[in-house]
């Protein structure tokens, strides 16, 4: 099976509120969201056959389906890094396609802003394992140690190849705080900003500020997959998986793929692109609106590129002034707030999003958004996924 | 201007493990060395068990010239270790053996470094036991 077109629907969605001390633990925030996206699709623990997970969370499958009363897991996967969100709604798609289960949840739960940080200031050499030791012998010692820095040496070189200005970037937080304000949910609820805030904002690492990057969280999500057929008895319209992919290429590492000839781009994320279109059989123009990975902003511009929405190096061209990327626009970008203006959750409130466009939920609502792409872990390994209102 | 070491603050020393053993070994020298394929020649950077190109685990640590040219930079306004005192630069340099590595420059100004800056490692002791390949610009 080379392509999994209309295999697999999201029928059930949920997110907490984003926060900076969500007071829960990780484990009840995932059994509080799993609960609500089940009652979404009019489904009950006892239905749920299939658990995906972010590698990293803190929520175990064991502990979810003990906590739950879910007796009868037949299959439990899980992805890494930046790239999970849409890898993981990926795997389950796949999981239902093939029949290993038939109704399948994917969680995320993160403290990322109360319990710790997203990036530690210190590794020991005790908690990592030969790869992570291979790339962080070569940059901690040089105090090249925060994920802020490590995305702006390739944003620097980005922005040399194409002639760019660092206050280009402003014009993606700038929407993303737009849209995020709109979003009782967010962590930006009624607080936009405006450009002259982001020019305003301090510099991290040269040559990016604090606004280019997202904003620590807690909170968590949960989505429920089936098939199309199951999907038709279920309480929501089904949104359909019609494209998903993930890519991984020679030398991409987690935000430092310094050792390539070229590292002014995201060829992963333009392997996704060419996957989920083809999959997909839509081209760029179809798209209604975006949920890209805002977790580095200048990354957005990258994005647009790579996924063939602009010509390389014209992304930052396509976000100015925000005209194009904001309600009302042609393309909209990361409608809920995204990790700048909703709350950093790794990308699973992006995918959360699409579903919202499509149901015609959202608080920045796409008319006729029957088209959404999301795109998961620019910098690295990446992921993405078309999803569509149709079969 | 060169980084400023926190000494109360300890800076991460590098976890030499089995595949980069060669490549601190010689910068302990004060000898800039890349792992070379013995089979294609291949230079590489990071290490890796490995060659890319022909998959031959055969493999030397050959000697750099140790010139190369800055490939990106960033200056850390805020530090995210307290043994670094920032604000201090992170530069990429590309090798004349086509490797790129992480390090910084020495006496130098954030804003004095340059996209294609040609530069050349110097080696700066750091600490007991601990010593770091840095660049200055040539000419």
């Amino acid at each position: 099976m080379n392509n999994i077109k209309n295999r697999a629907a999201i029928v059930g969605i949920s997110m907490t509120k984003f926060s900076k001390d969500s007071e829960r633990t990780e484990l009840y925030l995932t059994c509080q969201c799993i609960k609500a996206a089940l009652d979404d699709a009019g489904l009950t623990p006892d239905d749920v056959d299939g658990l995906v997970k972010q590698t990293d969370d803190a929520s175990d499958e064991h502990a979810v389906t003990s906590s739950m009363g879910m007796g009868n897991l037949t299959y439990f996967g899980e992805s890494r890094w930046g790239a999970a969100p849409s890898a993981m709604a990926m795997r389950a798609a796949m999981g239902v396609a093939t029949g290993v289960a038939n109704y399948i949840v994917v969680y995320r739960s993160v403290n990322g802003a109360s319990k710790r940080r997203m990036t530690p200031s210190m590794r020991t050499s005790g908690q990592m394992s030969t790869s992570d030791l291979l790339q962080w012998t070569f940059h901690a010692p040089f105090g090249h140690m925060s994920d802020a820095g490590r995305v702006a040496m390739i944003v620097r070189r980005y922005m040399h190849e194409f002639g760019i200005n660092n206050d280009q970037f402003g014009w993606v937080p700038t929407v993303c705080r737009e849209h995020g304000a709109r979003n009782a949910n967010s962590m930006f609820y009624q607080k936009p900003i405006v450009f002259e805030d982001y020019l305003k904002s301090k510099m991290i690492v040269e040559p990016l500020r604090r606004m280019d990057f997202y904003e620590e969280a807690d909170a968590a999500a949960a989505l429920v997959v089936t098939t199309p057929e199951r999907a038709k008895d279920l309480k929501q319209r089904p949104v359909y998986v019609l494209g998903a992919a993930q890519h991984m290429a020679l030398e991409t590492e987690e935000l430092t793929s310094y050792y390539r000839p070229s590292i002014s781009g995201l060829p992963e994320m333009g392997k996704v692109g060419e996957k989920i279109f083809t999959m997909a059989g839509v081209a760029p123009k179809d798209i209604k609106c975006v949920q890209l990975d805002d977790s580095y902003g200048p990354f957005v511009p990258m994005q647009l590129e790579e996924l063939g929405f602009c010509n390389q190096g014209e992304g930052v061209d396509f976000c100015n002034r925000g005209d194009r990327i904001r309600l009302g626009g042609e393309l909209p970008l990361n409608t809920s707030g995204g990790s700048l203006g909703e709350g950093h959750i790794h990308g699973m409130n992006h995918v959360i999003e699409a579903v919202r466009q499509i149901r015609g939920t959202s608080t920045a609502q796409v008319k006729d958004a029957e088209l959404v792409l999301v795109a998961s872990g620019a910098g690295g390994p990446a992921s993405g996924l078309i999803l569509g209102g149709k079969s | 201007m060169s980084m400023v070491y926190d000494t109360e603050h300890p800076v991460p020393i590098p976890p030499i493990i089995w595949d980069n053993m060669g490549y601190w070994e010689g910068i302990n020298r004060h000898e800039l060395v890349f792992q070379r394929c013995k089979e294609c020649g291949t230079w590489r950077h990071p290490p890796r068990p490995v060659c890319p190109k022909c998959r031959s685990f055969e493999k030397e640590w050959a000697p750099s010239t140790g010139k190369g040219a800055v490939y990106s930079w960033v200056t850390y306004q805020e530090s995210p270790h307290p043994g670094f005192k920032a604000p201090y630069s992170v530069a990429l340099v590309e090798m004349e053996e086509g490797v790129r590595l992480v390090s910084n420059m020495v006496d130098i100004k954030p804003e004095e470094i340059s996209i294609g800056m040609p530069v050349e490692v110097v080696f700066e002791d750091i600490a007991e036991g601990l010593t770091l390949p840095k660049f200055r610009k040539v000419g």
